[in-house]
């Protein structure tokens, strides 16, 4: 289990972002964290991923205390973490960057299968550059790929909506969904998304910094989205997910 | 051929204790070893150091080595090495050069190679520098001249990772009807090094391209220049690219220039010279690995 506990935040303008925030994320399940813009969805990714260090509090993995862990050591105990906005590398392949997440080489049939699970042919990807020629989709899917790799206790997917098309965004619904069903850790999405929520166990609302609302996803959903975070799906995005 | 030459050829043009097809071996600014082929012919110059290599036309699928060495400080070598490839040929030519010294003295190699491709016909070039042993001011100073005939490719990758102290490294070329230079260029430098990269290409032959991608890394106090000219005198294409990173206190300077001569030149430049992205190692991080490996895996995939 991911425990936060009294989790504060001061951004270095002085804005306080997080605000003595507890949380508590349940093992093997899926997990949304979604609020308004600025209440601090994104900052507490990073806390978890060690990218961030918080100002006070302490977060717990397991029982053990890994506040004072970099982002290194807590990779290497199990953290993963997605970007929003992923980065590219000139000269680095989809394989290269696929087996540094996986700790080492790897045959191509299992390469072949995690980029087959984000819904990539490996034969047109395998030995491309993760450059700028790889579409927003295209290195959203690569990313999300990186972290399936690693087969980790714990992976956070920070707005993995953010930046693609409705097309890409479909399939990437379809890609969690797997990713759900054959679940061995834990899962945390933030999302502003109602798609991405309506596949989660658990919803988190955040608002000012602090926990507004927790508790099952069906029992969530009418609160969230009249809290007016939520992007809720439009026609045009129905009619393409009920293709 | 001393343990030194050895290395070298290691290091430079694959050398596993022999080379398969024809070759050349120089060593210290004499030929050690050498074998023609029945498509290949390699002959000394008469009025001057050096190698004529020619190539059958026809010729596929063959390689050449012409590795040179120089072992010990206080040698300055010099050498003209002109390809003559027939047309339609198709071979490889591995160039590789190694330069070591122990004793202080200095050392140089100055390979001035001029490639004559004639109709049709395509050659991959390889060349790898590399500098070993102590202290003693290493220097490698290659001269490529190209000339494309009608139709032909030349293919050049050329790469120096490591232990260098001074290069200049002069290309030119001229390319006819229809033929294509295409130029992958790899440095690294560090410490007091310096590397200066001059390009010129003339595109004079209706539909001739050029595309030419550099990309380097300099840390330490090294000291990087990068000029290319691309001059299209015709319709065609041109590309240069100038990538580098820098580390340290180390600098690149890079001027890429077009010129135009023909309303139906289309010409492009790129250049960008900048630091490790932040976000790049902070993700292979999350990957696992530390900063270090992190800086390790991006310099080693830029510039594999």
């Amino acid at each position: 289990m991911l425990c936060l506990e009294d989790i504060s935040w001061i951004a270095p303008d002085g804005r306080t972002v997080l605000n003595g925030l507890n949380l508590e994320i349940p093992d093997g399940k899926l997990t949304v964290i979604t609020g308004p813009n600025g209440s601090g969805k994104t900052t507490l990714a990073r806390i978890i991923a060690g990218i961030e260090n918080p100002t006070s509090g302490r977060i717990l993995l397991d029982g053990k205390d890994i506040t004072g862990m970099d982002v290194t050591e807590r990779a290497r105990y199990g953290v993963s973490f997605a970007f929003q906005q992923p980065v590219r590398f000139k000269g680095i392949t989809v394989r290269s960057l696929l087996e540094t997440a996986a700790g080492g080489k790897q045959e191509d049939r299992k390469l072949c299968s995690i980029l087959g699970d984000v819904g990539l042919c490996s034969k047109d990807y395998l030995d491309r550059e993760v450059n700028a020629t790889l579409s927003g989709g295209e290195i959203k899917r690569v990313e999300i790929a990186t972290v399936l790799a690693r087969n980790s206790r714990l992976a956070v997917f920070d707005e993995p909506e953010a930046g693609i098309d409705l097309w890409s965004f479909k399939s990437l619904i379809g890609v969690f969904k797997r990713m759900h069903e054959s679940l061995n850790g834990t899962l945390v999405i933030i999302s502003h998304q109602e798609r991405i929520l309506r596949i989660a166990d658990e919803i988190v609302l955040l608002a000012d910094g602090a926990i507004k609302a927790q508790g099952e996803s069906k029992k969530m959903m009418t609160q969230v989205l009249s809290s007016g975070s939520v992007k809720a799906a439009c026609c045009r995005e129905e009619a393409l997910f009920n293709e | 051929m001393n343990e030194i030459t050895q290395n070298l050829l290691k290091l430079v043009s694959d050398w596993k204790g022999s080379f398969s097809g024809a070759y050349n071996i120089r060593e210290n600014g004499c030929g050690i070893d050498r074998k023609s082929s029945k498509n290949i012919k390699i002959e000394s110059k008469q009025d001057k150091p050096g190698l004529d290599i020619r190539i059958a036309p026809g010729t596929k699928g063959e390689t050449v080595y012409i590795p040179a060495c120089v072992t010990h400080g206080g040698v300055d070598d010099l050498v003209y090495n002109d390809f003559y490839v027939g047309a339609g040929a198709d071979v490889l030519i591995i160039a590789g050069c190694g330069v070591h010294t122990e004793n202080g003295e200095p050392a140089r190699h100055n390979g001035i190679h001029r490639f004559f491709l004639e109709e049709g016909s395509r050659v991959k070039y390889q060349e790898k520098h590399i500098g070993t042993g102590g202290i003693g001011i290493k220097s490698i100073d290659p001269v490529t001249d190209i000339h494309l005939g009608k139709d032909s490719v030349l293919e050049m990758d050329t790469v120096q990772i490591g232990g260098v102290d001074k290069t200049l490294r002069e290309t030119t070329a001229v390319a006819e009807e229809g033929a294509r230079l295409i130029i992958r260029e790899r440095l690294l430098t560090d410490g007091e090094q310096t590397a200066d990269t001059i390009f010129k290409v003339e595109l004079n032959g209706k539909n001739s391209g050029a595309d030419i991608v550099s990309r380097s890394v300099a840390r330490g106090a090294s000291r990087q220049t990068y000029t290319s000219d691309i001059v299209g005198n015709a319709p065609c294409t041109g590309h240069s690219e100038c990538d580098a990173i820098i580390a340290d206190t180390a600098f690149v300077d890079a001027a890429p220039k077009l010129s135009a001569r023909d309303p139906d030149a289309e010409l492009i430049h790129e250049a960008a010279i900048g630091k490790i992205a932040g976000e790049q190692i902070l993700k292979l991080r999350t990957l696992g690995l530390t900063e270090e490996e992190a800086e390790a895996k991006i310099i080693e995939g830029f510039l594999s």
